[in-house]
């Protein structure tokens, strides 16, 4: 962390290896900016309104749910639902920002605090892949979170001036653009057969529960799952050694 | 119309609990062990949430996604490269689905 501070080039080198590293989610997260652009024009958004919720909420998952819940009556807008609705889908932000703790020294937490603002599932991986390889900084995560941000601002407003000109994301194959992202990202985090176990309990636990229930709790609930099953099995292992 | 209050309090309360949740996450992260079942579960999070995300979407019932899902782990083990792979993916999933349909 000293040696980044003294040297403010290695900070920009790290700031711009997370844009590079982010680069192609930013394509996928582009997609669904688009996406998400035409279907909030079509609940009824202004462009304010638009423009407020990408930069303030700044959430995927939960701005999709919330166009499902908008009305374009204010005095009908259901608040403490998408409220609620938001809460509960990026409770998940839980487990992604505990494992960015360590890029940032006790001095600088509040300053990483406010940084998990820009903390998005795509820079995340990006970051927690390049840590489990000895490198990744809070300056790589930024640099991801820059570009993700951007990426998501543009095109919710392209998207928006678009109108219903995109209307299926599946017509053009785009809605697997991230399954297929975050496929490729997990394969590069195989670290031997003792991921394979938690790997597929996570996956059946998510595929039972999005059959069971509605919204993004099967992200919640298999990875809750899969990685207790994991530290369970590992610990496990250790107690049988010594 | 630009705006209403109604929509503001709306936008402004899902960002104040987004970014509470985030925070919290990075600043209980402080207070848990360093290794232990703790760690070893911190550790197993990141695979086991993108296991999770992906998995409903691979196994959808339609074999458009399972061939797709499998074209995108061919690509990515043969060529490290995460674009190739996503476009691999974007690209089988669009062709199985016009092959289905016709």
């Amino acid at each position: 962390m000293t040696e980044i501070a003294a040297n403010p080039d290695s900070r920009t080198d790290q700031f711009l290896a997370g844009v590079r590293a982010c680069l192609p989610v930013a394509i996928s997260i582009a997609a669904y900016g688009l996406v998400w652009g035409v279907l909030a024009r079509g609940a009824g958004l202004s462009v304010l309104e638009v423009m407020m919720m990408s930069a303030l909420v700044f959430a995927g998952s939960a701005q999709f749910v919330a166009l499902d819940l908008w009305t374009a009556t204010p005095a009908a807008l259901p608040i403490g639902a998408l409220v609620l609705a938001a809460l509960i889908i990026n409770l998940r932000y839980l487990l992604l920002t505990a494992t960015l703790r360590p890029l940032y020294s006790d001095k600088s937490r509040v300053r990483g605090a406010l940084s998990m603002y820009l903390v998005t599932d795509e820079n995340w991986a990006m970051t927690v892949a390049a840590m489990s390889r000895g490198q990744g900084s809070a300056a790589f995560l930024m640099g991801g979170g820059v570009l993700a941000w951007l990426a998501w601002m543009c095109t919710n407003l392209i998207g928006y001036g678009l109108g219903s000109a995109i209307d299926d994301p599946t017509r053009w194959g785009l809605d697997f653009a991230f399954t297929a992202t975050f496929l490729a990202l997990l394969l590069g985090m195989w670290k031997g057969r003792s991921d394979l176990i938690p790997w597929l309990v996570a996956a059946l636990a998510a595929i039972v529960t999005s059959r069971l229930i509605d919204g993004s709790w099967h992200i919640l609930v298999g990875g809750i799952v899969g990685s207790l099953v994991g530290a369970f099995l590992e610990t496990r292992k250790h107690a049988h050694k010594s | 119309m630009l705006t209403s209050p109604e929509a503001v309090a709306a936008i402004l309360g899902m960002a104040i609990v987004t970014m509470a949740v985030k925070m919290s996450g990075f600043l209980l992260a402080d207070r848990l062990p360093r290794d232990g079942f703790a760690a070893a579960w911190l550790r197993h999070i990141p695979g086991a949430v993108l296991a999770a995300l992906v998995a409903p979407a691979v196994v959808t019932g339609s074999i458009a996604e399972a061939v797709a899902a499998a074209a995108t782990g061919v690509v990515f083990l043969l060529s490290k490269n995460l674009f190739a792979a996503m476009a691999a993916g974007v690209a089988t999933v669009y062709v199985v689905r016009l092959l289905i349909a016709g």
